[in-house]
């Protein structure tokens, strides 16, 4: 009841000076639209990766070389070759889709068709990496069986690949110039569109692993990166030993020596990555906790003024009954009420904001205000309200009646 | 609360031995001196006297706004004396009616709110807020205005609607500081009349004023000069309204 009547009151002072309320909590809406924003679109960039590592499965594992820091200041290179994955699929039971990934060139090998020319990632792989359903050929086919056996120079190329080479809509059966070899294009992947509008996924060109082996394969063993699928996931652990034992023998590894790869299950990569952002938004949401405090502060002067400015309508109040404890609890919540006003702006500003990056960065489709951060901004606001409140309310509840009246 | 013994005329508000010390720097200046003061139910009772006699100490005193240096006061029956500041606030509330000289409105609150509000502190329901305060606008004759904000009306809609919000709840007293002091003598005449009709109904008032003219219209005028009561003087006959 009391509660309601100053809250009422509270009200009617805020609705007197509406452009004041809405100045004075100006810090308070960035702050909270900020938050809203940078969680929205970490979230939605999360959910991205994480979705992408998803449809490798969570019975996919995929072998890097990795050195230690120790060993390869000694000199030693660690590297995964063709001869390692055929051991794997030799030696290894219970393991499905092995997928080598060969980088012909990792930040770009130089394409040409006709006159032109552009650089783009190329990567020579088998028909399994279709599978994983995140990269399929949208026009024409993926690689086949028969390319690989026979090392046909052929490539599947990315929608950016089109455009940069201004190839035809329909590019299959035209040839493209790598490593001074021609390649007859003979599908285009899917487009998966930028990363945050800086990576460009589309570039890529992928061909027949053989096909990569034979290019590459003269001075050194190529260099790979091998995924594959587990046929039953609580074998996981044990095929990884597995997988271990053989690495290490064809390694010719002491007992002493340290692994000279690294075998990663997809769920490992999806739960690093989740605690990497899960991080960041921890670190977002102090320096946004901040920007709220001294939103709060603002609050707290703009309410000292207007104590100042009000102390002959105090002094009334008290002649006609008001206690210290009504004063209070009205200044309390006014500035309460005015920090929930300026938090609801910012949710509305900040969700409007993050539906337009999403809009404008597609791949952030899935950017979206959780409730949980909604309900974290109201009640941390809210609680700053209530603290930056105190000072303002106590100083009117403390005015001495008398000469509160006097005041002119 | 200690019963005390009331005789049949007793008191409605008895002040014994009241002083108010001020400190300035390091001398005190006596606002009140050894005020003893008795006023009965229904009395028309006006302070009089120059600026700095103390009559605004003792209705500050009197409307427990302010607390004496020394002495008693007895409201109603209660000692105001041991009151911390918020069982002052509620005899406010209860037990006086405040009319000031610059009618001190809400300015956001219209003619009806400003009734309205001394019974929030009440916890009086709203609906029975808003019946209440029609009834008290509707006394001082002010049913058309109910939702004027004060800048709205003139100065004597202005005073009639602190009246009403001083009478909305009752209370034992109606306090009046310079209540026509800032009105023209027209106006001045028509709130003196409507004290006097609120006191025919059994109001007890108490005007605080310099002007002897104003005081003429009490049934009894209490002198005050240098923070001590120097006259006490009753008429049989009111002065004209």
């Amino acid at each position: 009841m009391r509660l309601l009547e100053a809250a009422r009151a509270a009200w009617n002072a805020i609705r007197a000076h509406l452009l004041r309320a809405a100045l004075t909590v100006l810090g308070m809406v960035i702050g909270v639209a900020a938050v809203i924003v940078v969680v929205a679109v970490l979230q939605g960039f999360a959910h991205t990766i994480t979705s992408q590592f998803k449809s490798l499965g969570s019975n996919g594992l995929i072998i890097v070389p990795y050195e230690t820091r120790r060993a390869a200041l000694a000199g030693r290179q660690a590297r995964l070759t063709p001869g390692d994955l055929i051991a794997i699929r030799q030696q290894v039971r219970g393991i499905e889709d092995v997928v080598p990934m060969l980088p012909m060139a990792r930040f770009g090998g130089t394409v040409r068709y006709d006159n032109r020319s552009t650089a783009s990632s190329i990567t020579a792989t088998t028909p399994a990496f279709a599978r994983g359903g995140v990269q399929y050929p949208a026009q024409g086919r993926f690689i086949v069986p028969g390319d690989d056996a026979t090392r046909r120079p052929v490539a599947v190329i990315g929608d950016a690949v089109i455009k940069n080479l201004s190839l035809p809509a329909h590019p299959e059966g035209h040839y493209i110039q790598m490593f001074g070899t021609w390649f007859k294009v003979v599908g285009v992947l899917n487009k998966l569109g930028t990363l945050l509008g800086v990576l460009n996924q589309d570039n890529q060109i992928y061909i027949p692993f053989e096909t990569g082996v034979s290019l590459s394969g003269r001075s050194t063993p190529p260099e790979i990166v091998i995924q594959l699928q587990v046929a039953r996931a609580r074998e996981i652990d044990s095929i990884k030993s597995r997988i271990t034992r053989v690495l290490r023998q064809r390694h010719h590894l002491q007992a002493a020596q340290q692994d000279d790869f690294k075998i990663q299950s997809s769920g490992q990569l999806i739960k690093a990555l989740t605690k990497v952002f899960d991080i960041i938004t921890l670190v977002v949401a102090g320096i946004v906790g901040i920007a709220l405090l001294v939103g709060g502060v603002g609050i707290m002067n703009v309410l000292l003024v207007s104590v100042t400015e009000r102390t002959r309508e105090i002094g009334v109040l008290k002649s006609l009954g008001a206690t210290r404890g009504d004063i209070l609890l009205q200044f309390i919540l006014e500035a309460v009420l005015l920090s929930i006003l300026g938090a609801l702006i910012g949710l509305s500003l900040g969700w409007g904001l993050s539906a337009l990056v999403a809009h404008l960065v597609p791949p952030l489709a899935a950017a979206r205000v959780p409730g949980w951060l909604v309900a974290l901004a109201l009640g941390f606001t809210a609680i700053v309200g209530l603290i930056f409140g105190i000072a303002p309310a106590a100083k009117a509840a403390a005015l001495d009646p008398i000469d509160a009246l006097r005041y002119e | 609360m200690s019963a005390l013994p009331i005789a049949d005329a007793a008191p409605l508000l008895e002040l014994r031995g009241i002083t108010k010390r001020y400190r300035m720097g390091d001398s005190h200046v006596h606002a009140l001196q050894d005020v003893d003061l008795a006023i009965t139910r229904n009395e028309y009772v006006a302070f009089i006297g120059p600026s700095g006699s103390g009559k605004t100490t003792l209705m500050n005193i009197v409307g427990c706004l302010d607390r004496p240096s020394a002495g008693t006061y007895f409201l109603n029956g209660k000692n105001v004396e041991d009151m911390d500041d918020t069982q002052l606030a509620r005899i406010r509330n209860r037990e006086i009616g405040f009319v000031f000289q610059n009618f001190n409105l809400l300015g956001r609150a219209d003619a009806l709110h400003n009734v309205m509000q001394p019974l929030v502190y009440r916890g009086t329901p709203l609906r029975e807020r808003r019946r209440l305060a029609t009834e008290a606008l509707q006394r001082v004759g002010l049913a058309q205005r109910l939702d004027h904000l004060p800048n709205q009306l003139s100065g004597g809609q202005r005073q009639r609607v602190a009246i009403a919000r001083a009478l909305v709840g009752s209370p034992s007293i109606l306090l009046a500081d310079e209540p026509t002091g800032n009105l023209d003598s027209s106006t001045a005449q028509e709130i003196m009349a409507m004290f006097a009709t609120l006191h025919e109904a059994g109001n007890t008032i108490v005007l605080v004023t310099h002007d002897a003219e104003v005081a003429a219209h009490a049934h009894r005028t209490i002198t005050l000069r240098d923070g001590r009561v120097i006259g006490d003087a009753r008429r049989a006959t009111p002065g004209a309204a």
